[in-house]
């Protein structure tokens, strides 16, 4: 079972950027997905300092993966996406594609490649499609649950396709995109001339209710989960039905914390129920046991 | 250009083809189509009797099959995709990549729409779906704005459909689980945003509460006017301040737009609505054919047009419209 690190969502400096990949080469994580997925307004890091970190990565022993931005909007969009996947090809590196702009060129250039939660792969019909077409791992899309997974797994079997599957399991859940950014919209500030306001926060912009109750962050265009998701104590569900890369998506602060417990876990050092908690925050794994994404439910009363 | 109009129930479906709408577009009673709503939508009989109406009068049928179907309930969206092939409807809308290759495979003659819920916004986009699929049309989502709307059309290789009237979404719809986040079903699992079986009001001291699953969504004083908590559309905190931090409640209206997006050779306009009344269908469909079919004359009538722009304000969300993201400022 290996460990991938998402694609960093929030909009950090670039110094903070290099600082975390730094590290990051050093952490005992197989995968590690690069690039800007939300706003193309993030300009800190340009594309050769993408190439830059994963070099650096693939010299550490990483397999270095691309990913596309999850909603695009403009030529220019799609010009910068072109732009990944010529660098991609240049290095040999592989693309996770977020939208089906991405497909497009990717299967117009017959190229293989993997796919992130935010592209909606809910059956098997979708998924052999897919494979058809160059599909090497997918990722399971956060709203869906431990049994659909088992079901595509076992479809994945008798199918015989040749797919890795990764699940979402620890960090924020990416849970919606819009053409609004809500960082600026609390700036008051129109999105075009948006100053950049989402650097201010490292860890999005807390969204609450009207009684204190965490319930979305913000991050740009994009709404994350208020409570960070985390399936560590579900790991060896995950191994019996065969899911071969765990994603975990860079959070600001106690990453490397992270990165070591669930290696821990996965090779068996960990015994269930001494987990340390992770993260000074809620958390949830409803979406997991096909309940209310924000729900914590106990595995043990389950 | 096309006028679509939205059929909840066949009362609906019949004032939408008397006020002339050119198509109109229906689900079935299950979570296959993204609008379920209890008491809402059509059986197999009632279905026959609609398209049967429609059709003898010269109005299309689209039957929208557009939620996301998992492992467990893949035979019941199959099942609709059958079904709405043998009731003769003119076109499935569809947003599933794997229920699309069934209907192209199953039903190759029968027209694919790609639904609003299929997040198509580019080009590259439109093309693998057509590649793929041979979709004929597309629904663009809320979140372009004109001048991308424009680009699209230039380059689409399909028909394009945009939104009108009628609720507004402004997350990129097909991508948005906010609502199975905080409930257990959202518009891609259950045809559901923000369900009705999850909302409760309560008063209160501090005001009337609105609650999905428990979740504040917004707090009404005394004469403030208390909308559908749709989740996007409360009120919350951020920082220290407190209000719709993602959406006001209103709705969408591109009266004002029309004229260009028949310019940039738009096949169709979509009103929104099957969760809405026949009366509500009725006049909207009454507005907007007016509308559609003045918008090709050569000097635009201001008095005609401000007259249906009251009427429509007055059967929107909080009576407040807005041109949403397809306006630059919205943003």
């Amino acid at each position: 079972m290996q460990l991938s690190l998402g694609p960093l969502l929030y909009y950090w400096p670039a110094e903070q950027v290099d600082a975390f990949y730094q590290q990051a080469a050093e952490w005992p994580v197989e995968v590690v997905h690069l690039g800007e997925t939300v706003c193309s307004r993030r300009r800190e890091l340009k594309l050769d300092d993408w190439e830059r970190i994963g070099k650096h990565l693939v010299a550490s022993g990483k397999q270095v993966v691309l990913s596309t931005q999850a909603l695009i909007e403009s030529e220019a969009d799609l010009k910068q996406l072109r732009r990944l996947l010529d660098l991609a090809a240049e290095q040999g590196w592989q693309v996770e594609a977020n939208d089906q702009s991405a497909l497009y060129y990717l299967t117009e250039a017959e190229l293989p490649f993997t796919t992130g939660p935010s592209l909606n792969i809910y059956n098997l019909r979708t998924l052999s499609n897919l494979s058809a077409l160059g599909l090497q791992r997918w990722c399971l899309p956060v709203e869906l649950s431990r049994e659909t997974l088992a079901d595509l797994q076992q479809g994945i079997a008798e199918q015989q396709l040749d797919l890795e599957t990764e699940v979402f399991a620890y960090g924020h859940l990416p849970l919606a995109w819009s053409s609004r950014c809500f960082t600026a919209r609390y700036h008051d500030l129109p999105k075009d001339r948006c100053g950049f306001v989402c650097q201010q926060y490292a860890a999005g912009l807390p969204m609450r209710t009207q009684e204190s109750r965490d319930v979305f962050v913000l991050n740009g265009i994009q709404t994350l989960s208020g409570a960070c998701c985390n399936l560590l104590d579900q790991l060896p569900l995950m191994r019996r039905h065969g899911v071969q890369v765990v994603r975990l998506s860079p959070q600001a602060e106690g990453m490397a914390a992270v990165v070591s417990q669930f290696d821990r876990m996965r090779s068996g050092e960990l015994p269930l129920g001494q987990e340390i908690p992770l993260h000074a925050q809620q958390d949830c794994n409803g979406y997991w046991f096909g309940r209310p994404g924000m729900d914590r439910v106990n595995p043990l009363m389950d | 250009m096309e006028l679509v109009c939205p059929a909840g129930n066949l009362p609906a479906l019949k004032k939408a083809v008397d006020e002339g709408a050119d198509a109109v577009y229906f689900g079935f009673q299950n979570a296959t189509n993204a609008r379920q709503f209890i008491g809402l939508n059509f059986t197999d009989k009632r279905a026959n009797e609609g398209i049967e109406y429609a059709q003898s009068r010269g109005c299309k049928v689209f039957c929208a099959i557009n939620t996301y179907p998992q492992p467990n309930g893949w035979r019941e969206w199959t099942a609709a995709v059958d079904q709405a092939a043998s009731l003769g409807v003119d076109a499935l809308i569809l947003a599933d990549m794997g229920l699309l290759d069934y209907a192209a495979q199953t039903h190759p003659d029968l027209s694919r729409h790609l639904s609003v819920q299929g997040s198509a916004t580019s080009h590259a986009a439109l093309r693998f779906y057509q590649q793929q699929f041979g979709i004929k049309r597309a629904v663009l989502p809320r979140v372009l704005s004109i001048s991308q709307v424009e680009d699209l059309a230039r380059q689409s290789p399909v028909e394009l459909e945009v939104f009108a009237f009628g609720s507004l979404c402004i997350m990129a719809e097909g991508r948005c689980y906010l609502s199975s986040y905080l409930t257990d079903e959202s518009p891609n699992t259950r045809g559901a945003c923000s369900p009705a079986k999850a909302v409760r009001w309560l008063e209160t001291d501090q005001g009337l509460e609105a609650r999905l699953n428990g979740v504040l969504i917004d707090r009404f004083q005394a004469g403030e006017k208390a909308g559908y908590p749709t989740l996007c559309k409360g009120r919350f905190a951020v920082g220290d301040e407190t209000y719709h931090a993602l959406e006001e409640p209103v709705s969408l209206s591109t009266l004002d737009l029309l004229p260009k997006l028949k310019a940039l050779g738009i096949s169709a306009v979509k009103i929104e609505g099957r969760q809405r009344s026949p009366a509500y269908v009725a006049q909207v469909t009454r507005v907007w054919r007016q509308a559609v079919d003045a918008a090709g004359a050569a000097e635009p009538d201001s008095v005609r047009m401000q007259a249906w722009a009251a009427q429509l304000s007055q059967l929107s969300e909080g009576s407040l419209t807005t041109l949403g993201a397809y306006h630059r400022k919205w943003k």
